[in-house]
């Protein structure tokens, strides 16, 4: 929070700026405005740049060094006999309790003296070091405004000098897309090999059996943990196959309804609902299939044809996910039937076929590729798909085809595994990241042979 | 016409063979029919989407509404000195804040039921009736009263999750006893009170104002929608300026050449990476590689702006697009540089197509939960989270924490949740339309 408002006094010290060095210039330039080489506020805004900027990077590299370095001058305080023969775990564990105990938490340990002395320290250190974080980041500030100050001049090119920094400011800004794939191939592939190094690869992809539990003591049951992934993706193809089965046929045929019979007023109606559809968050999705649909099935089962339908079933969790899918399906069919041109369908009324006849016989496979497009699109949606398979899906796996039976999917557990506490040297956490590397090659795989064939299709008609 | 028709063709199938279209009655009939089945299969697929709509949103108000309200029951407490102040002396302020509130109310119900007296189980029981925490009430009460000491006064408390369940008709009375959360005997306690009419209902105020709590009838929505706000601020203030600053390169001076092409196809796949791996991404590099705190509103909301940009970066070159080159020609013609173009006039012009897309992105970000699972933001949060880096939660998680929560109150709580958030996505959809609304008319 004090971070928060030291970056509003920043802000109101760079405005402040900017009307320094925008009567700067007009001072130099002896009160003749159009002596000047570009517009007075572009020497405001130059001034402006060389505040912010500077004090900025100043900021943000002292946030980074700070907590470091105060916890190093804490720990190397602490008296030898407590800090001398501890491990890297213990040592942070000691760091944790002096920093809870700083800030006053409920379970801290306030009674050990040396630890409450250690918390005492930290807290005047951290006061001292926002006082001189203030006094650095404005004395920056201020010699950034004095040397802006002095630079202006009336031959000064000041708005070529903001366009630059602001366009570089925009290359910047493009490149954090580059960035955010980066740090997620980086990020999956970094902890994915530490648990390749300890499973093996082929295990992971071909075993038959996942159970990630890793015991703490050795003498209990099942305590050695199984990582074969399996019937993790056949849950996930179970799922995402129940989902399709509901979703293409109503979404495709309502996209049909909608692009070719409906009438103007229909569609003011009928779109909204499906958008309505669509923006419905996922967790909603998942309390209805886990207390509405769920229950439902398993009640039908047992009192039509006493059936035995888990109350976790896959195919409640298919089903939902399946409606949650329709108005995908739709709008992106909807788009490519549009697209097909209006020439098509004269000729094929021109030769007498009916409206249906022409939809399906000519309009169809014209928009095919388009099509099998948005429904690659909707497959890597239902696979990549997360709360509704956690709230209504099963966390056990199991391998299995029959749909009233609980499955498991990739991202049950990549949440299971991490949800709770953690430890980022067992098999166990780091298992979900190879999961989450599955997940993320499979749909990108999956969107980028979906936007292929859409773009193919598109060149054809345009 | 008709007539000149048939001869033409009758004249064709004499010179030479040609399939002719089957104008037949019977033959005719059967493609009308197939294309009346057609339709109407068009027509009730749209149809089975709104019903499932209807049923998922009755499904969840007939669940939630009662949420709203709750039952509480009048009881006269003694505020008895021995209990308050029990080694004599003045009376303190250290003191009342540390007395037992909760014998306050067991004497209260005691001394209403006598026949309870004795039982430890029959007592247990009888305790039940209200709510754990209403001691909280008679607290606050004393504390800003310090005088009710020593006198008797007629106090309403909140029923215990059960008994409201009971009291809203939820609990069924012919089941046996074992089966039911209920005990007969509470049941004829609450059927007692509730005829000599100490028992009423009030509108949940605390539902809107208090953080979770593991009693039901305690539970509020007040922290998880701070914590929305803080973490969607974050997003705002980081996807906003990146995404339009992104658009704008890349719609307005990006040279083509193939590292910007590489940029788009980023951009477009990230639309498209499944937001739980965006979890996996905030987990490993926000939370173990920079160190910052879990469960912060800080890295959700960093986590949730990375998700939100590809969304704003296409609405916002879409909008760029749609303003007419006639106006950077213009502008450039008076002398404008690029920059100034588009500052000037391209991006104002632009605007309101480009706050529907954040609003459209911002929603998204609301209703978001997986990727916040990922990085703790699934903690059980009673404070009011005050700054960005406090422990806090989110509305989704909240609603996701709740039904995950085995007592039949909290199915209510869940749906109200559920229908708080909706009414916050509904808010800003109105919002984007009305904004959408007011550009069409402007061009």
């Amino acid at each position: 929070m004090h971070t928060f408002i030291v970056v509003i006094g920043l802000i109101g010290f760079a405005t402040l700026g900017y009307t320094i060095g925008r009567a700067r210039a007009i001072i130099t330039a002896g009160g003749v405005v159009k002596d000047l080489n570009s517009i007075p506020s572009y020497y405001g805004y130059y001034t402006a740049i060389w505040i912010g900027i500077p004090s900025l990077v100043m900021l943000i590299v002292w946030l980074i060094v700070e907590p470091h370095v105060i916890d190093g001058v804490v720990m190397s305080n602490l008296p030898i006999n407590i800090t001398q023969n501890l491990s890297t775990s213990e040592y942070g564990l000691l760091l944790n309790d002096i920093h809870n105990a700083a800030n006053g938490s409920l379970f801290s340990k306030m009674n050990d003296r040396v630890i409450a002395t250690a918390a005492k320290q930290l807290n005047s250190l951290r006061q001292t070091s926002f006082m001189l974080m203030l006094i650095a980041v404005f004395c920056v500030g201020i010699s950034g405004l004095r040397f802006a100050r002095n630079r202006i001049s009336p031959d000064m090119r000041a708005r070529n000098i903001v366009e630059k920094v602001i366009n570089f400011i925009l290359i910047i800004s493009s490149l954090i897309a580059i960035l955010t794939t980066m740090g997620i191939v980086v990020s999956l592939i970094f902890e994915s090999v530490i648990f390749f190094s300890k499973i093996p690869l082929h295990e992971f992809l071909f075993g038959l059996n996942w159970s990630p539990q890793i015991a703490i003591h050795t003498e209990q049951v099942g305590s050695s943990g199984a990582f074969g992934a399996v019937p993790l993706f056949a849950g996930t193809l179970l799922i995402t196959f129940i989902a399709m089965l509901v979703a293409v046929p109503i979404g495709l045929m309502s996209a049909i309804y909608m692009a070719e019979y409906a009438k103007a007023r229909f569609r003011a109606f009928a779109k909204p609902m499906l958008e309505v559809l669509a923006g419905i968050p996922t967790v909603v999705y998942g309390f209805f299939a886990a207390t509405t649909v769920a229950p439902a099935f398993r009640i039908a089962g047992q009192k039509s044809i006493g059936l035995d339908v888990s109350s976790e079933s896959a195919l409640a969790a298919g089903v939902v996910m399946g409606i949650m899918i329709i108005p995908f399906v739709s709008s992106l069919s909807d788009d490519v039937i549009k697209a097909v041109p209006q020439s098509l369908r004269d000729g094929s009324y021109g030769l007498g076929a009916t409206k249906s006849e022409t939809i399906r016989l000519v309009v169809m496979p014209a928009a095919l590729p388009g099509i099998v497009g948005a429904l690659l699109l909707a497959v890597s949606r239902a696979i990549g798909e997360t709360m509704i398979v956690v709230m209504a899906a099963g966390l056990t796996s199991n391998l299995t085809v029959n749909p009233f039976e609980a499955v498991t999917t990739v991202t049950v557990q990549i949440v299971t595994l991490l949800v709770g506490d953690q430890e980022f040297d067992s098999p166990k956490t780091l298992s979900a990241f190879a999961l989450g590397m599955v997940l993320f090659l499979i749909t990108l795989a999956l969107n980028v042979l979906a936007l292929r064939v859409v773009r193919k299709y598109r060149e054809h008609y345009e | 016409m008709n007539n000149t028709l048939s001869t033409s063709l009758g004249k064709s199938t004499s010179s030479k063979t040609i399939r002719l279209p089957d104008f037949s009655g019977p033959h005719l009939a059967k493609r009308y029919a197939s294309e009346r089945r057609f339709r109407i299969l068009g027509i009730s697929s749209v149809g089975a989407a709104g019903i499932i709509l209807l049923i998922l949103l009755s499904s969840i108000v007939s669940k939630g509404y009662s949420a709203f309200w709750l039952h509480k029951v009048e009881l006269n407490i003694t505020f008895s000195s021995e209990v308050l102040n029990p080694d004599g002396g003045a009376v303190e302020e250290v003191k009342l804040k540390e007395a037992n509130y909760l014998a306050l109310i067991h004497n209260a119900l005691k001394q209403k039921f006598p026949a309870a007296i004795g039982n430890r189980c029959k007592i247990r029981m009888l305790y039940g009736i209200i709510s754990p925490k209403a001691d909280l009430v008679l607290r606050n009460m004393v504390l800003s009263n310090p005088s009710l000491v020593g006198t008797t006064k007629t106090v309403s408390l909140k029923l215990s999750d059960d008994l409201d369940n009971l009291s809203k008709g939820f609990i069924n009375r012919d089941l046996p006893e074992s089966d039911r959360r209920v005990k007969d005997l509470q049941i004829d306690w609450y059927d007692q009170l509730k005829s000599e009419g100490h028992i009423h209902s009030v509108f949940n105020t605390d539902f809107f104002t208090t953080g979770d709590s593991r009693d039901p009838e305690e539970a509020g929505i007040y922290s998880a929608l701070i914590g929305s706000i803080l973490t969607l601020t974050i997003t705002l203030l980081i996807s906003f300026p990146v995404g339009v600053m992104a658009a704008v390169y890349l719609e307005e001076f990006a040279p083509n050449n193939r590292f910007i092409d590489f940029i788009e196809v980023n951009i477009n796949n990230l639309a498209a990476v499944p937001s739980i791996v965006f979890g996996l991404l905030g987990l490993a590099v926000f939370l173990n590689f920079f160190g910052l705190p879990r469960s912060a509103p800080l890295v959700g909301g960093l986590v949730l702006a990375l998700m939100t940009l590809p969304t704003i970066i296409i609405a916002a070159r879409s909008a760029l697009k749609a303003v007419s080159p006639s106006i950077r020609e213009a502008a450039l013609g008076l002398g404008a540089s690029p920059l100034q173009v588009v500052t000037h006039h391209v991006l104002p012009m632009a605007m309101p197509g480009i706050l529907t897309g954040t609003i459209i992105g911002m929603a998204q970000a609301l209703g978001e939960t997986a990727p916040l699972l990922m990085i703790g933001m699934v903690a059980f949060i009673v404070d009011i989270p005050q700054t960005f880096t406090d422990p806090a939660t989110v509305m989704s998680i909240q609603v996701y924490i709740w039904a995950d929560s085995p007592e039949r109150a909290f199915v209510e709580r869940t749906s109200a949740g559920i229908m708080v958030l909706l009414s916050f996505l509904v808010l800003m959809n109105a919002v984007a339309i009305l904004l959408r609304k007011r550009f069409e008319r402007r061009c």
